[in-house]
């Protein structure tokens, strides 16, 4: 690495960090308001996501769907789409394993998981495509499309699961026909962690690869840098667009699929609790790069795992972690202006002269 | 509804659309505002159950509903600012900042309103305009709350603005242009705040309307994605006051449809129908969009026209 290098990377890693240590005294601030402890609330979190094997499996089992639903974000990103209806997706692949879980049971374990996964991953694929075909065909905004459909997908849901899709066995809570006890998909070799982790890890891992050492992730990322640029090259934008959109679609699929396969065993009410969102908050702590995804998730996953023992302890509303993360949210958003203003160079006089000359470097090296 | 049968679908959708297109009526206009400016407030969410909590709590405190509208609008008011003031740093995409601050209004306000679920407070009053009608379902179609009529009111005061004022003038150079509102000595981050902050109280006035008129209750389903759908609904207005006006008529009767389908018994789709404004947002979004050329009527620096 040259120093022109190192200076942006520390930058990556600095940037986030420090706005996430913000975000945690701004909220403790916001507790101690409420007459709370803060050294309290934070050694509780601490304690409830990360202090013993229990929690490192709590907060493990959370990161899993948090990882593929922050790809369902940070996959478009690349080719400069802004997708935040990865829960449409999460909650309609779910509903697919399950129905899918639930007509296979003849087969074989394996084959069947595999027919349930790729059930859950094409039709996130397919709903989230919706919104990248919109917004190719039509010009749609697919913020806001994507965000619609995720409404639209969550009608669905209830729709099928309370209509009929309902398995009249289930009473207070109206779920799907359980799948079969031995097509459950079980946990991770070593750990007692489900194998959704596992799947997450692999699938980040390949879109990194995807992303970043292939011909075609580095058409995907110029088509997102620079969209005209692209079509003069002569580069498929549209159907690197769809492309983006399947695979992120699939990504957040998935995840609604090994919620089912893994810890529900039936479609119901408990996949809608808002994975596809806080997805959103990883993919951008992450910086839309898709391995700082995995830790950033395992971060949130323990804040959100701590979440019950906050309200048991503390009497403490369960949106607590929703407050903490949306003010971690907002700082980080607000400290994307610091990029670039930041060197490294000892010596520099002051912070707008170094970052001109480390941009002046840059360009020479 | 046995009185009037079916006329009552028809009737009860009118009466719907008036009560549950408020709330959209309101945010509609404050999103009209912001995105006049050039910026786009995803966030309005977010400030509409910040508001509707907030209205509760304080109506329920003061015990005039008033007071709750007030401070819902102040509330509005700080939300709008801040979501100004962020977006005034450089590289700070809006959009992002909007769904951030969606995400921490609606927390925040489940946080603070935990307290208020179960207690009862004073709701606004609505003004009965059926009094000369035997018919006591017309009758309670045409109770109508004062917030309706301010934001009929609104909606053409803000027409006019638009077109007819210096300070209209000034919001739309800004949203067209920021770089000619810069050279004619136009301080564009600061009408744009502004503006974003008045987009913000007028957002956590419809808030007021949903937890102190219709439904009338706090709790942490009170809003449907009210404020995302505003958003949409201004485009499909094409950033004119007077067709949020009417657009947000439109949705409130889709809206309403649901339920007044279920009062006659069709109870079946239930779901569906509620999915009714999304679908009918969605396609009008497909079919006042555009591939090839930007919308008419769209503020130039808007960044979902780039």
């Amino acid at each position: 690495m040259t120093r022109a290098q190192i200076g942006p990377a520390i930058e990556a890693v600095a940037v986030p960090v420090c706005a996430l240590l913000g975000a945690a005294l701004l909220f403790g601030f916001f507790v101690w308001t409420r007459g709370l402890s803060p050294l309290e609330v934070f050694a509780l979190i601490y304690r409830g996501g990360f202090a013993s094997a229990f929690s490192w499996q709590n907060t493990l089992a959370r990161a899993a769907p948090l990882i593929l639903t922050a790809l369902c974000v940070a996959l478009p990103a690349q080719v400069g789409l802004m997708i935040i209806g990865g829960e449409g997706a999460l909650v309609l692949g779910g509903l697919a394993a399950a129905v899918a879980g639930h007509a296979l049971s003849g087969l074989s374990p394996l084959a069947a998981q595999l027919a349930m996964l790729a059930c859950g991953m094409a039709v996130g694929a397919g709903w989230i495509m919706i919104a990248g075909a919109l917004r190719y065909a039509r010009g749609v905004n697919e913020t806001i499309s994507s965000l619609l459909l995720a409404y639209i997908a969550i009608a669905l849901f209830n729709h099928l699961v309370e209509g009929p899709l309902r398995d009249p066995a289930s009473l207070n809570k109206p779920s799907t026909f359980p799948i079969d006890d031995a097509l459950r998909i079980g946990h991770l070799p070593g750990i007692n962690v489900h194998w959704g982790l596992g799947l997450g890890v692999i699938a980040c891992v390949l879109c990194y690869l995807f992303v970043f050492r292939t011909t075609t992730g580095f058409a995907l990322r110029i088509t997102g840098g620079n969209l005209r640029a692209a079509l003069l090259a002569g580069l498929p934008a549209a159907r690197l667009l769809l492309l983006a959109c399947a695979m992120c679609g699939a990504a957040a699929g998935l995840a609604g699929a090994v919620e089912v396969a893994a810890v529900h065993g039936a479609a119901n009410a408990s996949l809608i609790v808002g994975y596809g969102y806080a997805g959103i908050l990883v993919a951008f702590i992450a910086r839309q790069n898709p391995l700082a995804i995995i830790p950033v998730a395992i971060l949130l996953g323990g804040i959100s795992a701590s979440g019950g023992m906050l309200q048991r302890r503390l009497d403490m509303p369960d949106a607590s972690v929703q407050v903490l993360e949306g003010i971690a949210f907002v700082l980080i958003l607000a400290c994307e202006t610091l990029y670039g203003r930041i060197t490294w160079r000892p010596g520099a006089a002051s912070a707008a002269v170094a970052a001109h000359n480390s941009l002046a470097t840059g360009e020479a090296t | 509804m046995s009185g009037v049968g079916w006329w009552g679908v028809p009737l009860a959708i009118f009466s719907g659309a008036i009560r549950v297109s408020t709330p959209f009526l309101f945010v509609s206009l404050g999103e009209c505002i912001t995105e006049r400016s050039g910026r786009i407030n995803l966030g309005l969410e977010g400030t509409l159950v910040m508001g509707a909590m907030t209205a509760y709590a304080v109506s329920l405190l003061s015990g005039n509903p008033w007071w709750g509208v007030a401070a819902a609008a102040a509330v509005g008011l700080v939300f709008g600012v801040l979501h100004g003031l962020l977006c005034s740093l450089n590289r700070v995409n809006d959009i992002a900042v909007g769904i951030a601050l969606m995400l921490f209004g609606t927390g925040l306000a489940f946080y603070l309103g935990k307290p208020y679920i179960q207690p009862q407070a004073p709701l606004l009053p609505g003004l009965a305009f059926g009094d000369w009608s035997d018919s006591p379902q017309l009758r309670a179609a045409l109770v109508v709350n004062p917030l309706f009529l301010i934001g009929i009111a609104l909606t053409v005061a803000l027409a006019w603005a638009f077109t007819g004022t210096r300070w209209g003038l000034v919001v739309r150079i800004v949203g067209d242009s920021a770089e000619a509102a810069r050279a004619m000595g136009y301080r564009v981050n600061l009408v744009r705040t502004l503006c974003t902050g008045l987009g913000g109280v007028l957002a956590g006035i419809g808030g007021s309307f949903l937890s102190l008129y219709y439904p009338g209750s706090w709790s942490e389903g009170l809003s449907s994605g009210q404020g995302l759908i505003a958003v949409a609904l201004v485009i499909f207005a094409r950033w004119n006051p007077i067709n949020c006006f009417w657009a947000a008529l439109l949705f409130g009767g889709a809206g309403a449809l649901g339920p007044a389908l279920q009062s006659v018994g069709v109870t079946s789709g239930y779901y569906l129908f509620n999915a009714a404004p999304y679908v009918l947002t969605l396609c009008i979004m497909i079919a006042t969009s555009s591939r090839s050329r930007a919308l008419a009527g769209a503020p130039g620096e808007l960044s979902i026209q780039k």
